[in-house]
This record gives C-alpha cells, sequence and structure tokens, in this order.
C-alpha cells in the first residue's frame, strides 16, 4: 500500500519535472524545423551544369520504386540525348523511400526537404514532368551524366567523354 | 552415359557434348558469351574457363575453356573454385576496360548478356585507370541500330550473319585491339536476317532501331506467346507492348520451327498496329458517304435491323484466326461462305494441301528442313515468300560438313573446325525459279526457267526418278542428287502461281517415296492462316466468283481486303449483288471504305487466335494486351452479329473456348486447333500465368494522368494468362503460354536454357502447337493440265511474280522500318528485252495502266517479266498473263540516294 503511493507520487514528481525542460517539438506550422538537404520529401528532377535535363528515362527509378508510382516514356532528342517524354510520379501513392534517388544513375532525381504536399483532391497528387523538373542541380552540383558516357550527342563527339581517345581509324593496321 | 564431377559431385551426362552446355542442362551457372547453342563453340571470349585435373591425385590441373572442352567418362572440373572464377573475373573486367557507360541509354540494359554475366563472375571495381578507345558508328538502315563502343569482340555477330545466315556485307575490321564490326561503308544491312543481331549481340552493339525510338525496358514490357502474321511459315514471337502501343518483337524459341531465329518482316513488320489509321469504333456510312461512330445501343439496334430475317453471306480471311473463320462459316453456311482467297490461290493451297496429306512423303517442320541432305526448291524465292524457310536451308546445305566432320570424329559444335574441313562443300541444293533467288549463292544448280516450264522440269525430274535413263541432263543431274541422299527434301508452294508445278513437286515426293527414299515435301502458303482456310473448306468451298452469284443480301468481310485479290471492277460487280456490306478489319482500307457498317477488329497483338501454319500445325497466339476502345476481336463480332440474327448454334457462345466446345465436336482438324494451346482452366501451381514481369514498373502511375483512382486491371476470362505480374511464372510453363524468359541471374534471352528440356531441344512444359494432317485423309484431286513449252511472243511478256520479304505482304508494308525499304513497285527485265522496248534501269515501264520502275535482270528469262507482288500498283497483275510493255509517260526517276541524306549515326 504504502509502496504503490511512493510510487504514484514519483510519477507524478517527474511529470511535474517535465514542465520545466525545454521542448523538442516546435510549433508547426508556425515555426519550422531544420531539415537537412538530403531529407527526404518532395520529388523534383534536375537539370545537369548545363541547365539540361539531367533525367534520361532509364526507368531504374521506376523500376526501384516499391510501390510502382513512378511512370514515364523514353524519347530521343534531334541532338541524340534520351529524354522522358513524360514522367509522371503519382505522390498519393509515394512512400518517400527515396529508393528512385538511389537508383539514378544520372542523379536527376532527388529527394527535398519539403514535405508539405497536403491537397483536397487526390487527382492533384499526380505530379508530371512540368511540376518535376527545377532549373538547378539540387544536391549534387558537378555531375553531368553524357559528359562521362560514351554516347555521341550534339556538341560531344566520339572520344571526347571523359578518358576517352579519339575514335579508332578502322582503315589503319598500325600497332 | 559418362559421369563427369565438377566441384566434387557427380553428374551423369549425355555424350558428345561439350562441358558448357553440359553444366548449363544441369542447371549449372557458367558465363560465356562467344558461344550460341544455334552456332556451337569457338572458344574466343575465354569466358567459361573452368579448372580441370587429370585425376583424382592432380592437385593443379589446368584451365580450359568449356565450351571447348569434350565431357568424356571420369573427368573431373573445379568450377566454383578461387582459380577458375578468378580467372573468369579477370576476363570480365578486360572486356570491361573499354565499356562506354552508357548503359542508362543503352537498349540492351536490363536484358544484357554482358550485364548479367559481369554480375555473375563478381567483377565490380574497374582497376584501370587509362583511356578508353571508342569508335564511330555506322548507318546500318531503318531497322538496326550500330552502337560500336559497346562490342566486346566475341565475334558472334559475323559468325552469325556470315556463317549462318549466309550474309556478306558485315565483317570484322582492323586489326589488334582496333577491331571493328560493320559494314565496308555505311547502308542498309542486306541480310533479310540482320534482325536476329539484335538478339545474338550479347550486349548492346546491335539493337532495334524502332525499340530505341520509342523504348521501353524488357522489365516494363506486358508480353504474351503469338505467331507471326507475315507469312505461312507459322513462326512463334513474342510482342512486348508498353502503354496500349506494341514497341518490339522478339523471337519466341519453338525447337520445331523457327528455333532461336526470325527474319525481319517477322521481327520489325508488326508496327502497323501503333498506327493512328486504326479503326477505333464502330461506325456506318450515311447517304453523303461520311463514316459516323455509333454507340454500343445503335449498333445493336443497326445489327438486328441490316441482318434479322436476311440472307447473309461471308468473305472470311487467311489472316484471321480459324475461330472467327469457322464462326462466321458457321453464321452463314458454309455455301454462302468464301474463305477470302482469291479463287486461283485457294485452288494452290487447297491443292498443296491435299498433296501434303496424300503424297506418302514427310510433311516436314523447319527442324526436319534443316536435316534434309538434298534439297531442291521449285519456282520459290524462299527468302521472300517463307523467309525462315530459306534460312532452314542455308543450315541443311551444312550436312556435307558434318558428314566429314563425323569421318573425323570431330563433334558438330566444333564449329570452326567443322567450316574449316568442309570449305565450300555442301549438300545439294537445287533452285528452279523464274530469275535469281537469294539462296543461289549456296545453290548445287539454279535454273532460271517460266512457270510451265518448271513444272515440266517437275515432271520430268519425276520421270528420271522412276526410271534414271529419261529425262534432259538437268533432270537427270536432279534426280541423281535427290536419290543419293537419305533424306531429300522438295519445297515447291503457292508462290509462282502454278497448280501444275505444285503436282510437279508432288510427282517428284511420290517417285521418291516410291524409290524406297525418306523424302520430305512442304509447301509453302502465302499468308498465316492460308492452310487453316484451305482446311476449313476442304469440303465444301464457294469460290468469290460463286458467292457474287448468290441471293445473298448481306456481305461479311473478315479482316480482308478485297482489292489486294480482286480486281475493282469485280469488286464493284459483288457490290452491286449484294447490296448491304459490313467490314470487320482493323486499319482503314478501300474495302472499308465500301462498307455500310465497320466494326473495329482487334490486331493481332489484342486477340486470341489460331493459325494453321504451312506445315500444317495449328499455333494459338495470345493478346498481348486488351484491345483499346471499341475493338474487338474478329470472332466477338462475329459472335454479336449471331446475337443479332438470334443464330440458334452460336447463342452459347461467350468465351474463345466455347467456340471449340460448340462446333469442333465431330471435325479432327478442329480439335487439333483448340488442343494448340491449354484451355482458360489451365493453371500452373494453381495460378494464372503473368503477361508482365514481376519487376513491371508504374502500374500506379500509368493510368494516374487520367484518374488517380487505379482501375482494376483487366481480366482475361479467354486464356490461362493474367494482365498482371501476379502467377505463377515458372520455367516449365507449357510452351504455348511462354510469355516471357527470365530466370534469377539471367535478364537476358539467354535465360532460354533454363527453359529447355536440354540445349537446343523441346521446351520443359512442352512445345507449343499441334500439328494437324498426320493422319488426315483428304480427296485426291484430278492433275492439273501439263502446260506446254514456253515460247515467247513478240509484242508480249509473261507476267511472272517476283515477291519481296519488304513489299510483298499487306500489312507488314505499313511498319514503319519496312516502309523505308520497300521501295518501288518493279518490273524486273532481261536486259536485252529492256533494249528491244527502250527502257533502261530505273525507267518507267507501263504494264496494264500502272507505270514501275523497270529493274534490269539478266537472270530473267527473255519474253517473261518479272513484277512485284503485293505492291498497290501491281494489284492487278497476274502471274501467267501476257501483257504489253510500254514506256511510261511523266515518269519521274528515283532520287539518288546520298549519304548526307540519311539519318545521323548517333
Amino acid at each position: 500500500m504504502l509502496r504503490s503511493l511512493i510510487s504514484q507520487l514519483r510519477t507524478l514528481g517527474t511529470v511535474l519535472q517535465h514542465s520545466f525542460t525545454r521542448a523538442e517539438t516546435v510549433e508547426y506550422p508556425e515555426e519550422k524545423p531544420y531539415l537537412a538537404p538530403r531529407y527526404r520529401g518532395r520529388i523534383v528532377l534536375t537539370r545537369d551544369p548545363d541547365g539540361d535535363e539531367r533525367c534520361v528515362a532509364c526507368n531504374l527509378c521506376a523500376v526501384a520504386c516499391p510501390v510502382d508510382c513512378i511512370a514515364l516514356q523514353q524519347g530521343v532528342r534531334e541532338d541524340g540525348r534520351w529524354y522522358p517524354e513524360f514522367f509522371r510520379i503519382n505522390f498519393s501513392r509515394c512512400i518517400m523511400c527515396g529508393m528512385c534517388e538511389e537508383a539514378c544513375p544520372t542523379a536527376a532525381i532527388q529527394l527535398t526537404p519539403d514535405f508539405e504536399m497536403c491537397e483536397y483532391d487526390r487527382q492533384s497528387m499526380v505530379y508530371e514532368k512540368e511540376h518535376l523538373l527545377i532549373d538547378g542541380t539540387g544536391k549534387y552540383h558537378d555531375y553531368n551524366f553524357y559528359r562521362v558516357s560514351g554516347l555521341k550527342i550534339f556538341g560531344k563527339d566520339k572520344g571526347e567523354a571523359l578518358n576517352e581517345e579519339p575514335p579508332v581509324d578502322v582503315r589503319s593496321l598500325l600497332p | 552415359m559418362p559421369v563427369i564431377k565438377v566441384d566434387g559431385q557427380e553428374y551423369e551426362v549425355p555424350a558428345g557434348g561439350n562441358l558448357l552446355e553440359t553444366c548449363l542442362e544441369q542447371g549449372l551457372d557458367l558465363p560465356y558469351f562467344c558461344w550460341h547453342p544455334a552456332m556451337g563453340s569457338i572458344g574466343a571470349c575465354r569466358q567459361c574457363a573452368v579448372v580441370q585435373y587429370q585425376n583424382e591425385e592432380d592437385t593443379r590441373g589446368r584451365i580450359v575453356m568449356a565450351c571447348m572442352t569434350p565431357v568424356s567418362d571420369g573427368a573431373i572440373f573445379d568450377l566454383s573454385g578461387d582459380r577458375a572464377a578468378g580467372f573468369r573475373r579477370t576476363v570480365v573486367e578486360s572486356l570491361m576496360v573499354d565499356h562506354p557507360h552508357d548503359c542508362p541509354v543503352c537498349a540492351e540494359g536490363g536484358e544484357c548478356h554482358l550485364q548479367d554475366m559481369t554480375v555473375m563472375t563478381g567483377h565490380r571495381d574497374r582497376h584501370y585507370r587509362g583511356t578508353k578507345k571508342t569508335y564511330r558508328n555506322q548507318y546500318l538502315g531503318p531497322l538496326i541500330h550500330h552502337e560500336m563502343n559497346r562490342c566486346i569482340t566475341c565475334y558472334r555477330c559475323t559468325r552469325y550473319y556470315r556463317d549462318y545466315a549466309g550474309g556478306t556485307d558485315l565483317s570484322a575490321q582492323a586489326a589488334h585491339d582496333h577491331v571493328y564490326f560493320g559494314r565496308h561503308k555505311e547502308g542498309t544491312l542486306e541480310s533479310p536476317f540482320a534482325g536476329n543481331l539484335v538478339e545474338v549481340c550479347p550486349t548492346g552493339v546491335f539493337t532495334d532501331k524502332s525499340l530505341v525510338h520509342d523504348y521501353t525496358r524488357k522489365w516494363d514490357l506486358q508480353s504474351a506467346p503469338s505467331v507471326c502474321t507475315g507469312c505461312g511459315v507459322g513462326c512463334n514471337t513474342l510482342p512486348g507492348e508498353r502503354y496500349g502501343r506494341l514497341k518490339r518483337i522478339h523471337n519466341r524459341y519453338h525447337a520445331e520451327v523457327n528455333g532461336y531465329f526470325l527474319c525481319d518482316r517477322g521481327r520489325f513488320g508488326g508496327n502497323h498496329v501503333n498506327r493512328a489509321e486504326r479503326i477505333d469504333f464502330p461506325a456506318r456510312r450515311d447517304a453523303d458517304g461520311r463514316f459516323q461512330a455509333l454507340t454500343d445501343q445503335a449498333l445493336g439496334e443497326l445489327l438486328t435491323e441490316l441482318c434479322a430475317g436476311k440472307r447473309l453471306a461471308a468473305i472470311g480471311s487467311p489472316r484471321a484466326g480459324v475461330e472467327a473463320n469457322l464462326l462466321l462459316q458457321t453464321l452463314v453456311g458454309p455455301e454462302r461462305f468464301a474463305s477470302g482467297m482469291d479463287d486461283t490461290e485457294h485452288a494452290l493451297v487447297d491443292r498443296a494441301l491435299r498433296h501434303l496429306v496424300n503424297s506418302g512423303a514427310h510433311n516436314p517442320s523447319l527442324r526436319d528442313i534443316e536435316s534434309a541432305d538434298s534439297v531442291l526448291v521449285l519456282g520459290e524465292d524462299l527468302t521472300h515468300t517463307a523467309a525462315r524457310t530459306a534460312l532452314a536451308l542455308r543450315q541443311s546445305v551444312r550436312n556435307e560438313a558434318y558428314t566429314l566432320a563425323a569421318e573425323l570424329k570431330l563433334s558438330p559444335w566444333q564449329d570452326a573446325a567443322v567450316r574449316n574441313l568442309a570449305q565450300d562443300r555442301r549438300s545439294p541444293l537445287h533452285v528452279v525459279c523464274a530469275g535469281s533467288t537469294d539462296l543461289d549463292d549456296i545453290a548445287a544448280g539454279h535454273y532460271r526457267l517460266v512457270a510451265d516450264d518448271q513444272a515440266r522440269l517437275a515432271a520430268a525430274i519425276a520421270t528420271a526418278i522412276a526410271d534414271s535413263q529419261t529425262g534432259d541432263a538437268a533432270a537427270q543431274r536432279i534426280a541423281a542428287d535427290l536419290l543419293a541422299a537419305e533424306r531429300p527434301l522438295i519445297i515447291s508452294g503457292t508462290g509462282a502461281g502454278s497448280a501444275a508445278l505444285i503436282d510437279g513437286a508432288a510427282a517428284i515426293a511420290e517417285a521418291l517415296v516410291a524409290r524406297g527414299k525418306a523424302a520430305m515435301l512442304s509447301f509453302t502458303a502465302p499468308e498465316c492462316n492460308s492452310l487453316g482456310q484451305a482446311l476449313l473448306c476442304r469440303d465444301s468451298h464457294t469460290s468469290l466468283a460463286a458467292l457474287a452469284q448468290s441471293d445473298a443480301d448481306v456481305l461479311i468481310i473478315l479482316e480482308n481486303d478485297l482489292l489486294q485479290r480482286l480486281a475493282a471492277e469485280e469488286i464493284d460487280q459483288l457490290r452491286q449483288r449484294i447490296p448491304t456490306w459490313i467490314g470487320i478489319d482493323s486499319l482503314e482500307n478501300d474495302t472499308l471504305a465500301r462498307c455500310d457498317l465497320i466494326l473495329p477488329a482487334a490486331a493481332f497483338t489484342e486477340t486470341e487466335a489460331t493459325y494453321i501454319s504451312q506445315e500444317g500445325r495449328a499455333q494459338r497466339a495470345f493478346p498481348v494486351h486488351p484491345p483499346a476502345q471499341a475493338r474487338r476481336p474478329g470472332w466477338r463480332w462475329v459472335v454479336e452479329l449471331a446475337a443479332a440474327v438470334d443464330h440458334p448454334d452460336l447463342a452459347g457462345i461467350h468465351h474463345f473456348d466455347d467456340i471449340a466446345a460448340a462446333l469442333a465436336v465431330d471435325d479432327p482438324v478442329l480439335q487439333g486447333a483448340a488442343a494448340a494451346a491449354p484451355d482458360h482452366a489451365f493453371r500452373s501451381r494453381g495460378l494464372k500465368i503473368p503477361r508482365q514481369p514481376h519487376r513491371y514498373s508504374g502500374r500506379t502511375a500509368m493510368g494516374a494522368d487520367v484518374s488517380v483512382h487505379e482501375p482494376r486491371q483487366s481480366d482475361d476470362a479467354d486464356s490461362a494468362l493474367a494482365y498482371t505480374m501476379e502467377g505463377a511464372a515458372s520455367t516449365d510453363r507449357p510452351g504455348a503460354l511462354l510469355s516471357y524468359v527470365w530466370s534469377p541471374g539471367w535478364n537476358s534471352n539467354q535465360s532460354l536454357h533454363k527453359f529447355q528440356s536440354d540445349i537446343g531441344g523441346a521446351l520443359r512444359g512442352g512445345s507449343a502447337g499441334q500439328r494437324l494432317l498426320d493422319g488426315l485423309s483428304l480427296a485426291k484431286l484430278p492433275p492439273a493440265p501439263a502446260p506446254s513449252a514456253f515460247g515467247r511472243r513478240d509484242q508480249q511478256w509473261l507476267l511472272q511474280t517476283h515477291h519481296h520479304l519488304f513489299g510483298s505482304d499487306e500489312l507488314s508494308r505499313l511498319s514503319d522500318g519496312i516502309a523505308e525499304l520497300c521501295g518501288r513497285a518493279a518490273l524486273y527485265l532481261h536486259p536485252e528485252d529492256a533494249g528491244r522496248l527502250g527502257l533502261e534501269q530505273g525507267d518507267g515501264a507501263e504494264v496494264a495502266g500502272q507505270a514501275l520502275e523497270v529493274r534490269l535482270d539478266a537472270s530473267q528469262v527473255p519474253g517473261s517479266a518479272g513484277f512485284s507482288t503485293g505492291y498497290p500498283e501491281t494489284l492487278a497483275l497476274r502471274a501467267g498473263h501476257w501483257v504489253e510493255i510500254g514506256v511510261a509517260a511523266h515518269w519521274q526517276r528515283a532520287p539518288e540516294l546520298i549519304g548526307s541524306d540519311r539519318e545521323a549515326t548517333a
């Protein structure tokens, strides 16, 4: 009986003590917490340092997505670059797991610290490419897939990518 | 059977194979590149290295290439030990040194054998820090994309292209580590089998150009087993679909039919289904000639109004399946049902069919054709009328090489050794045709004769076989070659348009059988279900001419553009006789434009159907995706029509399998067709078989632009396949239901060996299809009248068919890449004849009111003229007719194509 009473009082005391410690929560939405750049929120498509679309429509994000909420179709631009004709993310399904970002070989798809995506209409959660594509490079400033890849595009001939020799002269038999 | 020891475990294996294929057959994963099941071993890539020990005491062993090592009793191998695995890892690393870091933009990615093998060997980080060599690509035509940087110099492409398919314009060039695989200069690859490079190349050097420009990864393709509708051979295909569009067609392995390869018409000729001219909704023609789309209710009322109580007649289609034609025949009655072929063609196919049944010779599959050791081709340019057969013949002439190799105890898979041994020695192949053919390069003899003379030669050969003293030198020589063979083969067909020739071919086979030979006799058929139509109408055939005299009120035309077969006047006559026309078809054409009601048919990728190939093999094609809009399979429209007239026999048909249950009861042929694939109730491990791979992506976003609320996935009540990724995709599912090939660690089509009972053998779940002609009995036809010898006329030329793989087929010519290769309809003239007419190469000749491009061809028989069949300009021309040839007025010569006109090689 006495032991129970002491336990009750000690509990009250502990609760009272917490009334004077600093709060860990903040008064959202008036006050917004700091979110690290690598926080996994709303997904964007970024551009390479030259300002061109980074996405090459390789479909790896779509296949990595555990909820299958990414759909796209590849197209080939006149200059030889692959690009997504459409790129759609159904955010009403997205679980912000970041697997797409991990899978992306061109650093095109990136998750941002923005998580405020409430909508009254669920259809508004479907983002097309024009909603996803931003003007900057996002978190990765320097990477430019086409500067590394051996594919020829306008303005970058065969042999002009990173670590490449000029094209072989197949008519020559010299060593 | 020898017993070998691999990694300490004993395996009892078949004798005579090499270690690589033996390991794969035993389910062991051993990486390889240059070995190909259809092309044997050359030991070039060094990837399948294993360690072989002399005996149990040997602890050092030596590294050998598994593909070059025969299995022998008691042999001991180490496959997964450090030394073997380390060697293989080093080999892959050296192959990857120059690899261009472009998997994300490579059309092979996700089904790349190089990716698979790199992962399998465990190579991850590149130690090499130097620069990578690069190459310029070539323009190789509208079908194939070239990206040479990805090459690992396994030599599969040239071995396939030159050695297997007989091409000459793709070769290995340059030297040492600069080896380059391409043409001597840019240009379209000439071989009609070039498309197989896409599947043969273990990486992305050769890719499907139409796929590259509208790309979807293999894991995102929904696919279903299908059958090629390009010609009568019946190759098994795997079309892949995404977003309602056909993306590509891959080969579907069938041990007895197409094996590992397709022709380019089959591979690239399907994307006409993506055309904007597809019919989407039922429509009726107004008084002013314009078509108005109909709602379901309006359509139902209209069908009743048009058909109820009326006398119906119908024209079927050799490019529609057995079921739709059977329903239509039942609906209108056999006396008012025409097969859909023109009367001459029907008679030819019917004659060929009866010979196949009655000749006593074996009716061969393509694999049997590959085993023939002496071949006679009569009147067919097979590369253009039944292309896959021509590729099989290119293998059959190698039987001489295998015989020589067997004498030296060389295994047939020792590819380089066998080829070196044989050099140019080939089994005899004789080609009798109206002009040169694409098989002349391997032929022991070729004979250029017009169709009537071909038939006379055939009769002479038959006589010479019975009595070797008769006949001229050519007949004697051919007869001697056929008699010297163990498995002689005669191939003819409908291509030359001659009934006497078909009789002649059968007479030769019969004479060979009478001499005790195990002869084979095969006929080509013009379309994918021509033989099916001949079988369907075998007891009661109504000709189109008879149909034009019938008392019908309504004519139903199933998937048939009559202008491909009849002259415009004949069609107008038919139109006047029968006042109301209902057309069922998938693409706009001139016949539909004449109809009062058009019903949108599902294309071959959207409908289940059974096609009967030239061999008499019933094979089932399944829809790859559900039909869009208001399109429905042809057979469903016939059921709708039957409901409108309350037809008693067709009332209970709701599903595909009901057709056979209701109508095929006492017909062995139709029962066989129904048994071509497991029915809708079939389950594998209690589950349906998925059309989508388990990695199929995007299903919660694909349709989200229309509605975020995902619709239920379409249900397929007609078959055992499902439009989902759920289900049982086991490696032993029936061959007829093989919706895709994939196995853990094997993402490319090389995973096929997991589905085979043995390398190059039947599929583990059983081969697809059902042969129908064995054991069938049909009445013989009286022989066709013997033709007289060809004599040239002064001002007239005898027309002979000239088929084009790209262009002579009604639908494939509407496919993007192929449309570019069709060129203009041509008239082939002997230079001497052209000189008399004052025509030169590229000039315009006028024949029957049409201007055709003149091509000089010294192989053309003087006095005859070959015309491109199946082109809009030549539809009115008929083989065997005499025509006058004039100089076309206002002819524009085709502009010379120069390099810079072509698409950039990117």
